[in-house]
């Protein structure tokens, strides 16, 4: 009765229907139809999904979310992995790194949104004040760089150390024989992360690749709090796009771009889990 | 000091200039926040944490996230565990692919679901409550707990099942008395992120609240963007957001690194 593994997820599967299946479905269904509020709905088959597929913001939104998550990807595991080499591997210092890297993850969103405006506001704030002594005028309001740049720091701030305990997990993993193995056969620093650590640490980092992917690419909060999406466009990510929809009661369209943004990001992590599996099977 | 010990001091010090700059704001007189920028409060005051206490918006919003929290963590742990166990010890029919399926909710942005879970919850009569932000929360909760817990059980060999089903144990008090005791630290880790992620959610916590569910986080939202923010309250609001997380991660620092060292992935 290998079948019985259903049986146990039963409370599982109950609490996702309510709390997934149902309200996914119900996105799909106003996706095909045409909403306004006070008239009946009527259906339109795929054409809200032409709509969507046809609009130069939706494109931009598009683009720009994926830059931003493939920038945060790019410096945030490599950091991670660095800062996790650097953590001592036991003693008291342990225990204090691990509740130190805890503490930004606990912060709500919209805290870490009020400490980025402390330090952006151009009344207030500590970087205008510091950077205008270089003669630049920093402003987030304003100028599109500044905004965008300004976010992906908060992001890099706020979740490297995400990247960090998953990757120390993964090196306290490491039984000490592989080191010493490396070392008897007398290999250099490098050759030992690459042909010891790195692969060993592979399931982590897929980890941390796809959570950091999935996770970078709902940002919502803090382009909202910084600028609300501004100046212009410039940080109107994908999530932005979807709740601006769905705040203007535009309901079929917000539900057609909801579902070709869970095709893009299933496809993308499936792609990323396929690769991530399948490189340097042979190292190990 | 070697080299990487003083590279790790320099990361972990700007990684806290933000919280730190958090604390002092809310320290700080009005006065002096507007005035100058200052790396230490001239003047330090107590009056924003004594404002926050004493209103009863705030109050009341603090015990409202904490309870949300807490009812959402202890429902994804009841359906979790055992979901994580029947991925753990059996390969089933359509096993991966339920487990991905699982996966891809983690994945869905919140703002997807505002309007659904809206209309959902209006006819279950809980919109407005703390059991509607807790459901919506399993949203991404219950994938994650799955995902690390599956982890930890995995590491538990299934030799242990069978001895103690040799040995006359009923499933349940082997379950109660064996198996959940082994896994113990895994489901602080669990508890740990779940919490974590629940409480820092905002926009599922914001679309299901107007007043007697109302969250901290949103609460918080409304001074900002406005003219005139109290710059100080709302530091002060947001050093006592990150205190009830600080205290759990206290709890669980042993556990936490080992959190997802193991897993499906």
């Amino acid at each position: 009765m290998k079948n019985k593994g259903w049986l146990f997820l039963i409370p599982a599967l109950l609490l996702m229907s309510v709390s997934a299946f149902i309200p996914l479905m119900t996105v799909v269904n106003y996706s095909l139809h045409y909403i306004f509020s006070g008239s009946a709905p009527t259906f339109v088959g795929l054409e809200n999904y032409v709509e969507v597929l046809n609009e130069p913001n939706f494109h931009d939104a598009l683009i720009r979310q994926l830059i931003f998550s493939f920038m945060v990807l790019l410096v945030e595991i490599p950091l991670g992995i660095l800062i996790a080499l650097a953590m001592p591997r036991q003693g008291f210092g342990v225990a204090i790194s691990l509740v130190l890297l805890g503490i930004p993850l606990l912060i709500p969103y919209n805290v870490v949104g009020i400490i980025a405006r402390l330090f952006t506001q151009s009344d207030i704030g500590a970087i205008p004040h510091f950077i205008s002594m270089f003669n630049y005028d920093y402003n987030v309001a304003l100028h599109s760089a500044d905004a965008i740049l300004t976010i992906f720091f908060i992001d890099v701030w706020h979740w490297t150390p995400l990247v960090v305990l998953l990757t120390y997990a993964g090196l306290q993993a490491i039984p000490d024989a592989y080191y010493q193995a490396a070392q008897i056969d007398g290999a250099s620093t490098w050759s030992t992360f690459r042909y010891v650590t790195l692969p060993k640490l592979k399931p982590v980092l897929i980890l941390g690749v796809l959570l950091r992917f999935m996770d970078s690419f709902k940002i919502y909060a803090e382009p909202l709090l910084l600028t609300g999406g501004g100046p212009g466009n410039a940080t109107t990510f994908l999530s932005l796009h979807v709740a601006r929809k769905a705040e203007s009661y535009e309901l079929g369209y917000a539900g057609a771009v909801s579902v070709i943004y869970l095709v893009i990001v299933i496809a993308f992590s499936y792609l990323f889990y396929q690769v991530m599996t399948h490189i340097g099977k042979g190292d190990q | 000091m070697k080299k990487r010990t003083i590279a790790l001091i320099i990361y972990f010090i700007i990684l806290f200039v933000p919280i730190y700059w958090m604390v002092i704001t809310s320290v700080k007189t009005d006065n002096e926040i507007l005035r100058e920028l200052t790396f230490f409060p001239k003047q330090i005051t107590f009056q924003n944490y004594g404002e926050i206490f004493e209103s009863p918006i705030w109050r009341g919003s603090f015990a409202n996230s904490l309870s949300y929290v807490f009812i959402n963590v202890l429902i994804t742990l009841m359906a979790a565990i055992p979901g994580a166990y029947a991925f753990s010890r059996w390969k089933f029919l359509g096993s991966n692919q339920l487990f991905f399926w699982l996966l891809t909710n983690r994945m869905a942005p919140a703002a997807v679901f505002m309007v659904p879970f809206t209309e959902l919850y209006y006819i279950l009569h809980i919109y407005d409550t703390c059991w509607a932000v807790a459901l919506a929360h399993c949203l991404f909760n219950i994938p994650l707990a799955i995902w690390i817990l599956e982890g930890f059980m995995s590491g538990i060999p299934k030799e242990i099942d069978e001895t103690a089903m040799v040995d006359g144990y009923s499933f349940p008090r082997f379950f109660y008395k064996i198996f959940l005791p082994l896994i113990g630290s895994g489901i602080g880790v669990t508890a740990f992120f779940c919490f974590t992620f629940s409480w820092v959610e905002l926009v599922l916590a914001k679309a299901l609240t107007v007043t007697n569910a109302k969250p901290v986080v949103v609460t918080l939202t409304v001074g900002i963007g406005a003219e005139g923010v109290r710059w100080g309250l709302m530091a002060a609001a947001g050093v006592l957001t990150i205190i009830p997380g600080a205290i759990v991660v206290y709890f669980v620092r042993n556990y936490m690194a080992k959190g997802f060292a193991l897993g499906r992935v």
